[in-house]
């Protein structure tokens, strides 16, 4: 991200000849596309001079280059959809502004972004898709922020032989891995993986029967089909199951039908502040007991929307989460404080797990590409074949999501060990497994 | 289920219940004087909310720049659309369109950093809110006046998408939930009841009250009936049909901005909670015939139950149950009266 500004005027000029606009991403140039997601430099107006102009653009611009000693080789394209606004919002907005933070050179290969806005929409993530891969040529795919808007990017990515790096947790995704999964990575865990960590946690607490609240959207129900299996294998059993809107204004029938049946413990299974609106009102209504949550909520945001209502509350979460408390010789913490670090520099507050995904997906293709540029330049069939296959074989690689390996059989192979359990206390998440 | 469980869902459904009878009255407000379809009501709460814990923080709120956006738009538009007949009423256009916006920006911009307290933040949370109704009733429906109910609805529905976006682009994704008013809790009869729900509905009853006082006693409210009951009389009569949309779209703007205070400490909203609100508010109106101020009161009531108990006995299914109480409502409606008369 850091080019000298005249490098940057130079390759803008060469944007009118080959759409190089991306190559201008430094701070200002990001910040602007966050604003205007694509929009793109355009210096020429069809016109009647317009061949004249490209000739002597062109000359201008080379010469630029050249004093600016710019490498003359194509560089790597990436496109990005993300749902920045629209129900995806809460997720989508600190991914967009991660955007500037990802590296602009890989294994020596200069890296342009092209991030688009899907609005939270399905039809939109795919035209964004499709923009990427007809117009812009982009030679790795990644997004969208829900799984319902990642689905349709699946045919895309497999029509036209490019990986897909998909930062949503949804398993359909990836889960089995055909013919056209096969182009398909997914960089966030499993929700089967959190559910496990949490509950062998809570049966080794000596829990018998959860009261469980869920979201009545995709997440909440992933997480039910999780927790239907995972608790009843440890031991537990599930004595009342509702759902709750994120947008709903009150709770409290919810909450009280949960309390009548008397758990041992409720688990809620909702992302970000929302999360704390069952939470307070099951505290109101006088619910002593412990609160369990899922890694949705490990958002500063949630902490402070909630307040004391949520204080020893425990969650399993990634290991970005807890980064700064690990061991110093712990890989995840130079990974998850690197990140951090960045993230502040440009956007001032500390940023949430949703902008990881990004990070982590650009680190998988930063371990595949010395392979990929064996056997192929960027902008070719060759290439994004080769990078598929790399991908493939990546191996222990320490990310803010957890450890990964993945296989030919397994897109999204995280460790189980990549869950931490946390806890809220006095304000912070802590780890405490 | 016992009886605290019972007494606690009404108590739930009554604190819901009041904020969609305000939203309902609101509703048949604008649409008897204006025919409007008011979807953007519920961003007007939704706002509201957003902009009272804002500024309960100590946080400019986001409305305050966009009050002033909406003000400049609107003169610009008048005057692009013929200007006024005296210098007089352009300086009157002017101070209301540009200062008031500006000065309101201005004194948010000083004093929201202070956090001089509730008082303020309310006062202020009402000015900035309420003037949104008149300035989105001149840009977006004015000009739209004479058409049919159909193109006033669709206009609705486009504000309501602009009030989103400018939600999303003001307020940021994640929820917010202002203090209370009061703090503390009584308890009666088993159950508990937090002082802010009492502040709610009695602020709604002193609201709907007041609204009317207004329609019965006095003149403007009294040229609002008259409009709302026939629009070529009331001009015949002398009574400007602009200016009484005007100030139908400043009550319903009023109304929201004093419901989103309200609730803004009992839950915690989004920049797009607003539109829910605003629909079971509608399905109170709906069964009101979007004529009956009484029965709307009553629906809503009755929707605010329906969505607890609803809630309690089958959580999944909740918004279907509500929602699907117009249809039995529509079907009386539409047995009863023989024939539907389309302008």
């Amino acid at each position: 991200m850091k080019q000298s500004r005249s490098r940057c005027r130079a390759a803008k000029l060469v944007s009118t000849l080959t759409k190089m606009a991306g190559a201008c991403d430094d701070r200002h140039g990001a910040t602007k596309a966050r604003e205007k997601p694509g929009a793109k430099v355009r210096l020429l107006e069809p016109g009647r001079f317009a061949m004249l102009r490209i000739s002597a653009t062109t000359f201008i611009a080379l010469a630029a280059l050249a004093a600016a000693g710019a490498p003359a080789s194509a560089d790597m394209k990436v496109g990005i959809t993300i749902s920045a606004t629209g129900p995806g919002a809460a997720l989508g907005t600190p991914e967009m502004k991660t955007v500037p933070v990802l590296p602009s050179e890989i294994a020596g290969q200069k890296v342009q972004y092209f991030p688009l806005d899907d609005a939270s929409d399905a039809t939109k993530s795919a035209t964004n898709v499709r923009k990427f891969v007809t117009e812009d040529k982009v030679d790795v795919l990644m997004g969208s922020t829900l799984t319902f808007t990642t689905l349709p990017l699946i045919d895309i990515a497999a029509e036209s032989k490019t990986p897909l790096l998909a930062t949503t947790a949804g398993s359909v995704l990836v889960d089995p891995v055909d013919e056209k999964r096969k182009w398909v990575f997914k960089v966030v865990p499993n929700d089967r993986i959190g559910a496990l960590a949490l509950a062998r946690y809570m049966a080794k607490q000596g829990i018998k029967t959860v009261g469980f609240l869920a979201f009545n959207d995709a997440y909440g129900e992933a997480w039910t089909k999780e927790v239907n299996k995972a608790f009843p294998d440890n031991g537990m059993k599930i004595v009342a199951s509702e759902t709750y809107a994120r947008t709903d204004t009150s709770t409290t029938a919810q909450t009280l039908k949960l309390i009548a049946a008397n758990p041992d413990a409720i688990f809620i299974a909702a992302s970000g502040t929302p999360a704390t609106v069952p939470a307070r009102e099951l505290r109101e209504h006088g619910y002593k007991g412990p609160m369990f949550q899922t890694h949705g909520v490990a958002s500063p945001a949630f902490i402070q929307a909630g307040g004391k209502d949520v204080e020893g509350t425990v969650i399993s979460a990634e290991p970005f989460v807890v980064a700064s408390q690990l061991p110093d010789d712990s890989p995840f913490k130079k990974v998850g404080l690197d990140y951090v670090a960045k993230y502040k520099e440009v956007n001032g507050t500390p940023p949430a797990i949703f902008g990881a995904h990004l990070v982590d997906g650009m680190s998988i293709v930063a371990a595949a590409m010395p392979e990929a540029l064996k056997k192929g330049a960027p902008g070719t069939e060759a290439f994004r074949v080769a990078l598929r296959d790399a991908m493939e074989q990546v191996k222990g690689l320490y990310l803010n999501n957890g450890l990964l390996t993945m296989t030919p059989t397994d897109h999204c192979g995280y460790q189980e060990s990549s869950a931490l359990i946390m806890k809220v206390e006095n304000g912070a998440f802590k780890l405490i497994q | 289920m016992d009886t605290t469980i019972v007494l606690s869902l009404i108590q739930d459904g009554l604190v819901n219940g009041a904020i969609y009878a305000l939203l309902a009255v609101a509703l048949v407000l604008v649409f008897a004087v204006t025919r409007v379809i008011l979807i953007p009501q519920g961003e007007f709460v939704a706002m509201a909310a957003l902009t009272y814990a804002q500024v309960q923080q100590g946080v400019v709120p986001g409305t305050a720049a966009l009050l002033v956006a909406l003000g400049g738009s609107a003169f610009l538009l008048d005057l692009a659309r013929g200007g006024w007949r005296s210098p007089r009423a352009l300086v009157q256009r002017a101070s209301i369109d540009l200062v008031l916006p500006v000065t309101l920006f201005a004194a948010a911009r000083w004093l929201a950093p202070l956090q001089p307290g509730p008082a303020f933040a309310i006062a202020l949370t009402f000015l900035l809110v309420m003037p949104m109704g008149p300035f989105l009733y001149r840009i977006a429906f004015a000009p739209l006046a004479d058409a049919s109910i159909l193109t006033l609805l669709i206009a609705a529905v486009g504000v309501h998408l602009a009030l989103t976006v400018l939600g999303l682009a003001f307020f940021g994704p994640e929820g917010m939930r202002a203090d209370p008013l009061v703090d503390g809790s009584i308890e009666l009869g088993g159950t508990v009841i937090q002082a802010q729900q009492i502040v709610v509905v009695g602020a709604s009853l002193a609201l709907m009250a007041g609204l009317y006082w207004f329609f019965e006693r006095t003149l403007v409210g009294k040229s609002l009936r008259a409009v709302a009951v026939n629009r070529t009389g009331a001009r015949l009569v002398g009574i400007p049909i602009a200016a009484s949309g005007e100030t139908a779209f400043a009550l319903a703007a009023g109304i929201g901005a004093v419901s989103g205070i309200l609730i803004a400490p009992v839950t915690m909203l989004y920049y797009d909670s607003g539109f829910l609100i605003g629909l079971k508010g509608f399905v109170a109106a709906i069964i009101g015939g979007l004529s009956s101020y009484p029965i709307a009161v009553s629906g809503a009531i009755g929707v605010g139950l329906v969505q607890a108990f609803a809630a309690f006995w089958t959580s999944t299914f909740m918004e279907v149950v509500v929602f699907s109480l117009v249809i039995p409502v529509l079907l009386l409606r539409s047995l009863r009266s023989s024939a539907v008369e389309e302008e």
